[in-house]
């Protein structure tokens, strides 16, 4: 789409858009372009020269395993992340779209955790499930299972998962119940008189009509997971045990500023920056869909 | 919207309590962790470190959060509270004012490059700062903008999604408008102030609330570059607070400044709810 009536001259819009460009350009192409290049070479252990390998980091990243289980991590975190974000969401939103009043209130209550930090939302959590002196761990310990989340990969990634998927409830709320609350009323009505039940209703007719606001929180809720919960598992696990919850981002971060190995961290991010070149693509593709609904 | 289209399918008598019911239960294990965080902001050191710590508040609300404010752990948290402040709003109004003009040049004038500029900013979408940390940690180092209000802001408002929403916004702005402007002499920035930015206030407040909420709660960024303690914004801070080693972390003032580090956002979401779902949904389009 395009304006019929535009103004005159040149000089003045390059001002305009200057600040942006000008911005864009220092903080974000150079170092886009720097991690490209340096992602082709191995600088030596004293950072005064560097020695080019061209694809040796990628080839290096690609056969290392601990990369390798970086990715299984990051896919099994992000999975469970949209899971554990999605379907308490939907559920809280079914309800909230049940009633005719007080749904206002509700909404209110469930936006909070959005607005917490995910960084805080890790020290909330962390709180309640610390060894020493966690609510959570010392009830659980008091019906005899021993949680210990700095020794046990398994709960360290659980408690990863429902710390960075508790603020996302929220978000997902709000979008779920403002689809439910767009779906004709007659459409649903017809089923009732058919004598649907709530829960047929709700397969066969409401499930299938959010299925654009589903295939959407899908997508923006894994790109959340992927690059957005790095407070999360630095405050909780700074990526342990033994590498269990050490995300992509978070390998990025430990190999490139706690390990000094600026190759192999570049490396990383362009390999990061092709899956959010891929998410992006697959979420425009989708929103161009969508418009023609 | 009236009751009578809702009658048919929504619960009446048990069905309705029983929904009422599951809503209040799930609203209240969503807020159990901010909850523990309160009360243990009000309770004594020996309350926590014994566990299971009080489930209700406790006296020491006033001692834990002055504690918090005015000496903190490493800096007192009310330096941290302003700087997290600086920088929310800097990039709020940063990123505004550079979206505001950039849209508009693409929008309402055709001048050599555009298309270029244009698909130049809509690159910047993909790549979140966690991405290129590592040499925009050099270009940042390298300008001397360390430990620098300057430092916290320039790098993160290099992203495209408020251009993009400006944009879309402009384009729906009747021709009509900018037609008269023209016959009438206007100049081209005459137009924007009088016209453009009064017609768009419902967006930038819509775009302040979320930009303001994605500067507050970023953590990555100022852990890199602010190592003086002097500069940490709060969310970040907080982890600094806890002891390196075997230490007990003093829990009432770290969960104190956790209460304090969500009051602004919460605050600003709850105050601007309807512009900020509105923001929400209209920038994630």
């Amino acid at each position: 789409m395009e304006k019929r009536v535009t103004f005159r001259g040149w000089l003045l819009p390059l001002i305009l858009i200057a600040p942006q460009v000008i911005i864009s350009a220092v903080f974000f192409f150079y170092p886009a372009g720097q991690a490209i290049w340096q992602s082709l070479f191995i600088p030596d252990p004293f950072g005064l020269s560097s020695q080019f390998v061209g694809l040796g980091n990628f080839e290096f990243l690609l056969t290392d395993k601990f990369y390798r289980a970086s990715f299984l991590t990051t896919a099994v975190f992000s999975i469970l992340v949209t899971l554990c974000s999605m379907i308490p969401a939907l559920f809280l939103a079914v309800l909230a779209d049940r009633l005719i009043k007080g749904s206002g209130v509700y909404r209110t209550l469930l936006i909070w955790p959005y607005a917490v930090a995910p960084a805080v939302a890790g020290v909330l959590w962390l709180f309640m499930f610390n060894t020493r002196v966690g609510v959570v761990s010392w009830y659980l310990g008091q019906l005899g299972y021993d949680w210990n989340h700095v020794l046990n990969g398994g709960e360290a990634m659980g408690l990863v998962v429902v710390a960075s998927a508790w603020g996302r409830i929220s978000y997902n709320f709000l979008f779920f119940f403002a689809a439910l609350q767009s779906v004709p009323r007659s459409v649903i009505e017809a089923a009732a008189i058919d004598g649907a039940r709530f829960w047929r209703r709700f397969f066969t007719i409401v499930l299938p009509l959010l299925s654009p606001t589903t295939f959407f929180l899908l997508v923006v809720n894994i790109v959340y997971a992927f690059f957005e919960t790095f407070g999360v598992i630095h405050t909780i696990t700074a990526g342990g045990p033994q590498q269990t919850t050490t995300i992509l981002v978070y390998k990025v971060f430990s190999d490139g500023f706690v390990g000094q190995d600026l190759g192999s961290s570049s490396a990383q991010s362009v390999i990061l920056l092709i899956v959010v070149g891929l998410l992006t693509v697959i979420q425009f593709k989708f929103i161009e869909k969508r418009v023609h609904y | 919207m009236a009751s009578e289209t809702h009658g048919m399918v929504e619960k009446r008598g048990a069905g309705l309590w029983l929904t009422h019911v599951l809503m209040i239960l799930g609203v209240l294990v969503i807020f159990f962790p901010i909850w523990l965080a309160f009360v243990a902001s009000t309770v004594s050191q020996p309350e926590i470190v014994r566990p299971p710590m009080p489930i209700w508040p406790g006296d020491r609300f006033w001692e834990n959060y002055t504690a918090a404010l005015f000496s903190g752990v490493n800096v007192p948290v009310a330096t941290m509270l302003f700087n997290s402040l600086i920088m929310a709003i800097g990039i709020a109004v940063g990123k505004i004012a550079i979206s505001l003009l950039s849209a508009f040049a693409i929008v309402y004038f055709r001048f050599p490059g555009r298309t270029t500029f244009f698909w130049l900013i809509f690159l910047t979408l993909m790549l979140p700062v966690e991405v290129r940390i590592v040499p925009t940690f050099e270009v940042v180092a390298g300008f001397g903008m360390l430990n620098s209000y300057s430092g916290l802001i320039f790098p993160l408002i290099a992203s495209a999604t408020a251009t993009f929403l400006f944009r879309q916004f402009f384009l729906t702005i009747p021709d009509e408008l900018a037609e008269a402007a023209r016959v009438d002499g206007a100049s081209p920035m005459r137009f924007f102030i009088d016209i453009v930015i009064p017609m768009s206030r419902t967006n930038v407040a819509a775009l302040f609330v979320i930009l303001f909420i994605y500067g507050w709660n970023q953590y990555l960024w100022p852990l890199l570059i602010t190592t003086d303690p002097e500069m940490n914004t709060i969310v970040m801070g907080i982890k600094q607070m806890f002891p390196s080693g075997d230490d007990v972390a003093e829990w009432p003032v770290i969960m104190a400044t956790s209460i304090l580090a969500m009051i602004p956002p919460v605050i600003v979401v709850i105050s601007m709810q309807r512009l900020f779902i509105r923001g929400l949904v209209d920038s994630e389009k």
